[in-house]
């Protein structure tokens, strides 16, 4: 029982990166329908970003806000200079062009800082704390607690600031909010900015675990994917809800059913099952589509 | 009299075709075995990205696993090589079907899909499919891989090429080469009698607009996961002769790279043409080696830039070629040739072609 107990804190903190990823996955496909394949190589080249600034000897809590405000200048850039030209664009197209930045952002990192992986200095004491005769290191622990700051914040910007409710409206009509003076492309890149901050929370919180190079997050991205899959691609709290879900279920099927190496099946397994079984997923709404 | 005539006025793009063939078929002769074994790579991942183009460009589908299917065709001939010692020219076909099957299968759950969850799924397929290899192990052996012998080439294919050469000994490279280049020819022959018949015009109607091409009767679901089935046999016709050309399968023959590679060819080469995917061939192969080449060979770029560019470089060529041609050339490098070739006829010939009264070719959009 310990172990299950263990096994599931643990699954609930890889659950917090996926549900971070998965969040800004959602921001991206609500602003202009799309799935954005390159989310999990931007988090990966922020958290390098974070990890110069660390190395240089920038405090780590200092550093942390810096990588994010620079994450969501890199997303707003992005946004104008790559996706802009194709914002009309089919979908086939920009889902391409999203792939190819994620080639280019994983190509650029190997170029900058190399393939070798490197040990990311982690600001949590990998000391463990005794719950109900589970333990539970510090490290899980405040992956969570970040994990969920972060969500309860893009809450809070999404529904009680002017911008979110620009950004919301943005998404929702566009026309409609051009008329009424949202600055509805702006709005984009804005949220692309969002997504990236986001993002690169999820990288910052893994790094320590994983090692960070430039493919750390190719697995990641897939468990992200399967997350808003499962909690339904436009639905925030569906992302959360979704991470937190995929990220015990991994790491109990990577414990006692599948064994290590066949966890990244199951995430394939869910995202299978749900677009087969349930294409809205748990939150989402169904689609209708005029004919 | 009549042949000749015809001949004449064959429109271009068939004496394009005819030059291109005799290219395929006397380059052995000129070039060293090692180059052969390149060129053999070019015309697979033709073949494979013939097969994409069948699905992306004409049906309107994607996929991102093209390359977890090509190590489904390629450990179907490893073992069967390796442990039923079958024929391995009779295991191409066996290899190519049984990878077709795989395709159907997925295009039934592709056909509830949109454009953007397929990408997704069949991205991750690709992301899963070196672990999946892994498994079973008595069967795959894991990750050392399987060996495949390299065959040797026939009797009177080695006479016919020494007679050609002057006594050039044909080597298994240069043999392969030329098993790789009729089941090319043949493969694109099909696709073009494929395209340009009833099951192709299907496909585009159903890709350009679905609601209208069911109205009109065609069996949408039928076409969408007979082009995933097609496009599958392609790619596992191609993984079988990718791992009897190198000689070796392993899980990491087949990464997420490799389905990114095959994509990029499709895209730069162009998509729904015919062209394309020769073209697109030639480039997914050969431009991370020429790009690497280029800048290990300019003085003026430092060493230290230099060897980083040997690893990572590909990728950044790949991802900014991709960007680049899908905002400035979505109809890749066989569009380009068009327009400027209907730039140039209109300079020559001044606007409009009244001589056959043929229109412009629609400009196909991805």
């Amino acid at each position: 029982m310990a172990e299950f107990i263990q096994q599931v804190v643990s699954g609930l903190a890889s659950g917090g990166v996926f549900a971070s990823l998965a969040l800004a996955l959602v921001l991206i496909y609500n602003a202009m329908g799309l799935v954005n394949f390159a989310q999990g190589e931007m988090a990966m080249f922020a958290t390098f970003i974070a990890f110069t600034l660390i190395t240089r000897g920038v405090n780590f809590w200092f550093a942390f806000p810096l990588t994010l405000a620079a994450a969501f200048v890199g997303g707003l850039v992005i946004e104008r200079v790559v996706i802009r030209p194709v914002e009309r664009a089919p979908v086939l197209t920009l889902v391409i062009v999203t792939l190819g930045l994620a080639t280019l952002i994983n190509g650029a990192a190997g170029f900058l800082y190399g393939y070798v992986p490197r040990s990311f200095p982690s600001p949590f004491s990998t000391q463990t704390v005794n719950i109900l005769g589970a333990f539970a290191s510090y490290q899980d622990l405040s992956v969570i607690a970040v994990s969920a700051i972060v969500l309860v914040a893009i809450y809070l910007l999404l529904q009680r600031t002017t911008l979110g409710l620009s950004l919301r409206a943005a998404a929702f009509h566009p026309e409609a909010s051009r008329l009424l003076g949202v600055r509805v492309s702006w709005m984009l890149a804005v949220g692309w900015g969002l997504a990236s901050a986001v993002g690169a929370v999820s990288g910052i919180m893994v790094a320590p675990v994983l090692l960070l190079e430039p493919n750390m997050m190719q697995t990641i991205i897939i468990y992200a994917f399967a997350a808003a899959v499962l909690g339904g691609i436009e639905s925030p709290l569906g992302a959360v809800v979704g991470g937190l879900i995929v990220g015990v279920t991994v790491n109990l099927a990577g414990a006692y059913v599948v064994g290590g190496n066949l966890e990244l099946a199951v995430a394939l397994a869910i995202i299978v099952a749900v677009l087969v079984i349930r294409p809205h997923g748990l939150f989402g709404r169904p689609s209708a589509r005029n004919v | 009299m009549q042949t000749m005539q015809r001949l004449r006025s064959a429109p271009p793009r068939y004496w394009l075709v005819l030059v291109a063939v005799v290219f395929f078929v006397g380059l052995p002769t000129v070039t060293t075995s090692f180059q052969s074994s390149e060129w053999t790579q070019v015309l697979i991942f033709a073949i494979v990205i013939m097969g994409l183009n069948i699905l992306v460009g004409y049906s309107g589908q994607i996929s991102l696993g093209h390359g977890a299917l090509m190590a489904v065709g390629a450990y179907t001939t490893a073992i069967l090589i390796s442990r039923y010692q079958v024929n391995y020219l009779l295991t191409i076909p066996v290899a190519g079907l049984l990878t077709g099957l795989v395709g159907f299968l997925l295009g039934i759950p592709a056909l509830r899909l949109s454009a953007l969850y397929l990408a997704l799924a069949t991205f991750a397929l690709a992301v899963v499919t070196p672990s999946l290899i892994k498994r079973p192990v008595a069967l795959t052996h894991g990750v050392d891989g399987i060996l495949i012998a390299s065959p040797d080439p026939p009797r009177l294919a080695s006479d016919t090429f020494a007679a050609i050469t002057g006594g050039t000994v044909m080597t298994s490279d240069q043999w392969l080469y030329y098993v790789c280049l009729v089941i090319a020819l043949v493969l694109f022959w099909l696709a073009w009698n494929l395209i340009r018949h009833r099951p192709g015009r299907a496909m585009r109607a159903l890709r350009d607009r679905e609601v209208a091409a069911a109205a009109y009767g065609i069996n949408v679901a039928g076409y969408k996961t007979m082009a995933f089935g097609i496009s599958a046999f392609y790619a596992g016709v191609g993984g079988a002769l990718y791992g009897i050309t190198i000689g070796f399968v392993s899980p990491d023959t087949f990464p997420l790279a490799l389905s990114f590679q095959l994509l990029v060819g499709a895209v730069i080469g162009g998509l729904a043409s015919f062209a394309g995917p020769l073209l697109g061939g030639v480039f997914s192969f050969w431009l991370p080696i020429a790009s690497s080449q280029f800048v290990s060979s300019q003085p003026w770029i430092p060493a230290g830039i230099a060897s980083g560019f040997q690893k990572a470089g590909p990728a950044v060529t790949y991802g900014a070629l991709l960007i680049l041609i899908m905002i400035f050339a979505p109809n890749g490098v066989v569009g380009l040739i068009y327009a400027g070739y209907a730039r140039l006829r209109t300079r020559l010939r001044g606007a409009g072609d009244r001589e056959t009264g043929q229109m412009p070719p629609d400009p196909q959009t991805v």
